[in-house]
């Protein structure tokens, strides 16, 4: 057996993390042991995504490091920087005194954000944006302040600046050049920008030289060269960046005049055992500030450790801005900087459009772009960098490219460098059928996203286009056959599939239909028709257990319980002999009834009181809460009264998916509220509202969708939320794939929703505000409902022909004192007893 | 010769009892049989017990169909069975016992070999 060979890593970042999954996929023998030192304090996060830290992405979501990566052949050093390397003796000592020995050293050192000299950056109030610590330490400072500047109009600086607005500040951006993002677009497309970027409510001063920061009372003075100053609460400095090469300095290795490792074809610096990759390395001359070019100089070591002989030429520099409502992208050579190149220009600054190509001399192949204000084209056209021109440059302006002539070798995804062919393949061979498989097998489109348009086009074109069939009954999907039903009238499943239709349905489109029936509040889900479509749970009107049992689970309104009624419940369970246990929504489970037993079940809790409540139905489930400011020193609104307002709202509203929604009098979050569809916070001024969390399987936190409301506005604004989601969702869709959804469809999801219910831009808000009154102004008890109907009652039986028997085949065992559902042979003697209960 | 008919037939309930589209169960001769009525007034017996979860359910099912065949899927883990023949459309090799089932007099008569 052949000895392990050292293999260390310093800095943990995007690029060092993926060094070594790339060589341990390549690497199954395990060949390398592989230690990793970082320098800060966190394992590698995603800091492409960083600003969506600050509007609730967490530290975990970010986490780029997939369970199990380091185990015994690999570690992970944190908050370790290395603080020199000793090239003669092949080791490294870090800050905590640790000499790791190397056979292979990989420099992933990043860079670090450049702060101009200018006097007074020093001061307490001056940030740089790169680490989720700097974010921190903005987000502590702008909850003092009012205003904050960024230095610097590029892609980072603007992006940074919108931070600071979502953070609630009033934000400018300060910038030397005479137009913003000056790296990426000429003066044309930054002219059109700083308008659409005003119009965000950004302030930009252009041609400014910052001379001076003073600390004033309570902030900062900032002076410009030209005499003129500005007092802000903070500055964040973003005026580009520097590659980490100290390290390499210091051990004598060659580094560029203008900062970073020399490294050469095969990512390798001056002394053969130490290469440099990402942000830190000066490859072909050139410092990439991307992302996508370090991935790819991760691979080229990753093969050449082991024995390969791969090559970092050069890599594309394009960029898409990622900034709410601005459209802003560069591909290519923007700059027409290829001798004798062409530019075509369309310019639309009314409408705020600016669309530039760059071709050659002889308008034949694609050399670059910019366009400002509609990037729609710009995935497809970064595919034809360098390739002959499938039409006319004013045709490919306008109307975009098509993308059915993309050859297999065209870099779709170019963060992640996955070609057409690569995913043509896992579309044929792999078997996706839709973004998220395809992304999880690629990995294209998981980085900045850019690419999931045309994903979705590679499968349309593949035929695969996702099909919106409910079943083999109905062609369409359920938001449409939604609206089918709200516009057509047609109130009975039988029209409803004979006219939409064909057969007669089945398991997935007669709960659908049922749960749109309901939604548009078309009487008891057991009357007439309705009662053939329910789901045994709907139909029934309790949760079907594995021994064909039911349970039952009051509806306490916001957890809130009197002992009359604990003692009420508690009397039900030992009356009927039902195991009781607490859920984990805040009410009590009684389970194991028969189904001749449910009416009496709700019988008696009517009398004391209560409802049955949903635990089955795709419906409201419970709106959880904690004892908020009426009981707990740190409460700062009533959360239990507002959860129980709104439960009782949207309780037995029907929807594609249960809705459970909860409620924290104060930001330390006792109620879980984040983990729900609908999660209320308490601030000091009101209630914030956060949208689209769930636990399961794919746990999510719920997003901030507005701050600062009152009862009645929340009220307002949760009615439009659910009512849309409930008319416009896929069936069995909760929330936060809702929102995925429609973030594949309108780029961000949540600024979506954003412009249709807040600022109403489709004009449905009345509508969505009406049908939730019709809602609420109609509820009634549907288990109550059931003891006044004699037919529906007769239908509770466990047999047609003999109502009052049992059925003989559910048994019971006892544990810990209570039932539960006895497994296979009955048990005769030992510590459990089988009990038939009558 | 004359052929008795030897099969024991046992009344169930009424015609009118069953909603169109969904089942119910009968304890006939110890055995426990779901009942279907389809939209077009045909009835359907099969045996009450899901093979897949031991329970005895198939009567709460979803009564539909599939292509031209009518069904009833488990209520517990929603696989589908044919109500003409018994066999699960989703398992092929499961099957449950088919039961002969009329209507004399507007009663639902159920036969259990
Ligand atoms: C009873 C309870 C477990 C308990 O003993 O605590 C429970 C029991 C069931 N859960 Fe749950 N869930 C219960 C709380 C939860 C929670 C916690 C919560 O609500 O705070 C979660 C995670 C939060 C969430 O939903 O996002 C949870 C995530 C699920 C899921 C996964 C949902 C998802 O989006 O991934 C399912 C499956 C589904 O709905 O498709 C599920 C489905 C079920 C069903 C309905 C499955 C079924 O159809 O038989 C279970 C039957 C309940 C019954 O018979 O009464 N249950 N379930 C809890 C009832 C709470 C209540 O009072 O309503
Ligand atoms: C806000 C923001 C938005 C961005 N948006 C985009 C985008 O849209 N598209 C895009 O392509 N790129 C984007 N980038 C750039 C992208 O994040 C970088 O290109 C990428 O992170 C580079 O990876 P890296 O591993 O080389 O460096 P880093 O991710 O910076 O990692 C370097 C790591 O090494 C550590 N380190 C440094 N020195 C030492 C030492 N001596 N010892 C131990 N550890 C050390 C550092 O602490 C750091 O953790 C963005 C960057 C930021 C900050
Ligand atoms: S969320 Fe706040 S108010 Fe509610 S219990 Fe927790 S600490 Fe108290
Ligand atoms: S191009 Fe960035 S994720 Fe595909």
């Amino acid at each position: 057996m052949t000895t392990q060979r050292q293999l260390v890593v310093v800095g943990n970042g995007m690029v060092g993390q993926r060094l070594v999954e790339a060589v341990r996929q390549r690497d199954p023998e395990r060949r390398w042991r592989i230690t990793v030192l970082g320098e800060e304090p966190r394992p590698a996060y995603d800091r492409v995504a960083l600003t969506s830290y600050l509007t609730g992405t967490t530290e975990a979501e970010l986490g780029l490091v997939p369970d199990g990566c380091y185990d015994g052949d690999s570690e992970l050093v944190l908050g370790e920087a290395v603080t020199r390397i000793d090239r003669d003796a092949r080791v490294v000592e870090t800050s905590a005194g640790r000499v790791v020995p190397y056979d292979a050293l990989v420099l992933a050192t990043g860079s670090r954000p450049f702060v101009p000299p200018v006097p007074g950056a020093d001061l307490d109030g001056c940030f740089v944006y790169r680490t989720i610590d700097d974010l921190d330490a903005i987000r502590d400072r702008a909850g003092h302040v009012a205003s904050g500047v960024v230095i610097g109009g590029g892609l980072l600086g603007l992006e940074a600046a919108n931070a600071l607005l979502s953070l609630g500040l009033s934000a400018s951006v300060v910038e030397f050049a005479p137009r913003l993002m000056p790296a990426q677009v000429d003066q044309g497309g930054g002219e059109v920008l700083r308008r659409k970027v005003e119009e965000l409510g950004l302030a930009a001063r252009l041609d400014t030289a910052t001379e001076r920061i003073a600390a004033v009372d309570g902030g900062l003075r900032m002076s410009f060269a030209d005499g003129s100053s500005l007092d802000t609460g903070l500055v964040v400095f973003s005026a580009g960046i520097r590659p980490r090469d100290e390290l390499a300095r210091a051990a004598g290795l060659a580094v560029g005049e203008r900062g970073g490792i020399v490294v050469d074809e095969a990512c390798r610096t001056s002394d053969p055992s130490i290469w440099a990759i990402g942000e830190c390395a000066l490859a072909g001359g050139r410092v990439y500030g991307l992302v996508a070019p370090g991935y790819e100089m991760a691979e080229v070591v990753a093969d050449r450790l082991l024995g390969g002989d791969a090559a970092f030429l050069e890599a594309d520099m394009s960029t898409k801005l990622k900034l709410l409502g601005v459209d802003v992208a560069s591909f290519g050579d923007a700059h027409a900087a290829t001798a004798d190149a062409l530019e075509v220009v369309y310019a639309d600054p009314v409408g705020g459009v600016y669309k530039k190509l760059v071709v050659t001399d002889d308008a034949s192949r694609l050399l670059g772009g910019v366009l400002v204000g509609d990037a729609s084209a710009y995935a497809a056209l970064r595919t034809m960098v360098g390739q002959p021109l499938t039409d006319t440059p004013e045709k490919l302006l306008l109307a975009g490219p098509s993308t059915s002539d993309l050859g297999d070798d065209a870099q779709v995804c170019s963060c992640q460098n996955v070609s057409a062919g690569a995913i043509r393949s896992a579309i044929h061979d792999e078997g996706c059928a839709d973004v998220a498989s395809i992304k999880a097998c690629t990995r294209a489109g998981t980085v900045c996203g850019s690419c999931v348009p045309l994903l979705k086009t590679l499968l349309t074109q593949s035929g695969v286009e996702a099909n919106p069939a409910l079943c083999e009954h109905f062609d369409v999907g359920r938001a449409e056959l939604f609206d089918i039903v709200r516009v057509t009238g047609l109130r009975t499943f039988s029209e409803i599939i004979a006219r939409h239709g064909r057969g007669r349905g089945c398991d997935i489109c007669k709960p659908a239909i049922a749960s749109i029936l309901a939604s548009l509040g078309s009487g008891h889900i057991l009357d007439g028709e309705q009662a053939a479509l329910q789901d045994t749970n709907d139909a029934f009107l309790a949760n079907i257990q594995r021994n064909g049992t039911y349970s039952v689970v009051p509806r306490v309104p916001g957890g809130e319980l009197t002992p009359e009624g604990l003692i009420a419940i508690g009397e039900v369970a030992r009356d009927f002999g039902l195991y009781s246990k607490i859920t984990g929504g805040q009410r009590i489970d009684l389970l194991g009834a028969r189904v001749e037993q449910l009416p009496a079940i709700w019988k008696r809790l009517v009398d004391a009181g209560f409802e049955s409540g949903h635990a089955y139905g795709k419906a409201l489930r419970t709106v959880k809460s904690c004892v908020g400011s009426t009981w707990c020193r740190y409460g700062v609104q009533d959360s239990t009264s507002l959860a129980i307002m709104l439960e009782l709202r949207y309780r037995g509203l029907r929807a594609p998916h249960k809705i459970k929604a909860g409620v924290s009098g104060c930001a330390r979050e006792c109620a879980e509220a984040r983990s729900k569809d609908v999660g209320v916070i308490a601030s000091e001024n009101g209630w914030n509202l956060y949208v689209g969390g769930n636990g399961g399987f794919r746990p999510r936190h719920a997003e901030l969708f507005a701050s600062d409301l009152s009862d009645a506005e929340l009220v307002r604004l949760v009615d439009r939320f659910l009512m849309f989601y409930v008319r416009t969702a896929d069936r069995l869709q909760r929330t936060a794939a809702w929102i995925e959804a429609l973030t594949e469809e309108h780029g961000d999801g949540l600024a979506y929703l954003h412009r249709v219910l807040v600022e109403d831009e489709l004009g449905v808000c009345a509508d969505l505000e009406a049908a939730m009154d019709r809602h609420a102004g109609s509820y009634t008890d549907e288990w109550a409902a059931v003891l006044d109907d004699e037919e529906k009652l007769s239908r509770f039986v466990s047999f047609v022909n003999a109502p009052e028997a049992p059925d003989p085949s559910i048994r019971f065992v006892t544990e810990r004192g209570q039932i539960r559902p006895a497994d296979g042979a009955p048990v005769v003697a030992g510590p459990t007893l089988e009990v038939v209960r009558r | 010769m004359t052929v008795l008919d030897v099969r024991a037939w046992t009344v169930v309930c009424r015609f009118d009892r069953l909603l169109p589209e969904r089942g119910v169960a009968a304890l006939v001769g110890g055995e426990q049989v779901a009942i279907f009525r389809t939209h077009d007034g045909a009835l359907f017996a099969l045996a009450n017990r899901d093979p897949f979860s031991d329970a005895y359910v198939l009567s709460r099912g979803i009564v539909g169909s599939r292509g031209a065949v009518p069904t009833v899927a488990s209520p517990m883990h929603k696989q589908v069975f044919s109500l003409v023949t018994g066999e699960c459309l989703d398992e092929p090799g499961v099957a449950v016992p088919v039961y002969e089932v009329r209507v004399r007099d507007g009663d639902v008569e159920v036969a259990v070999p």
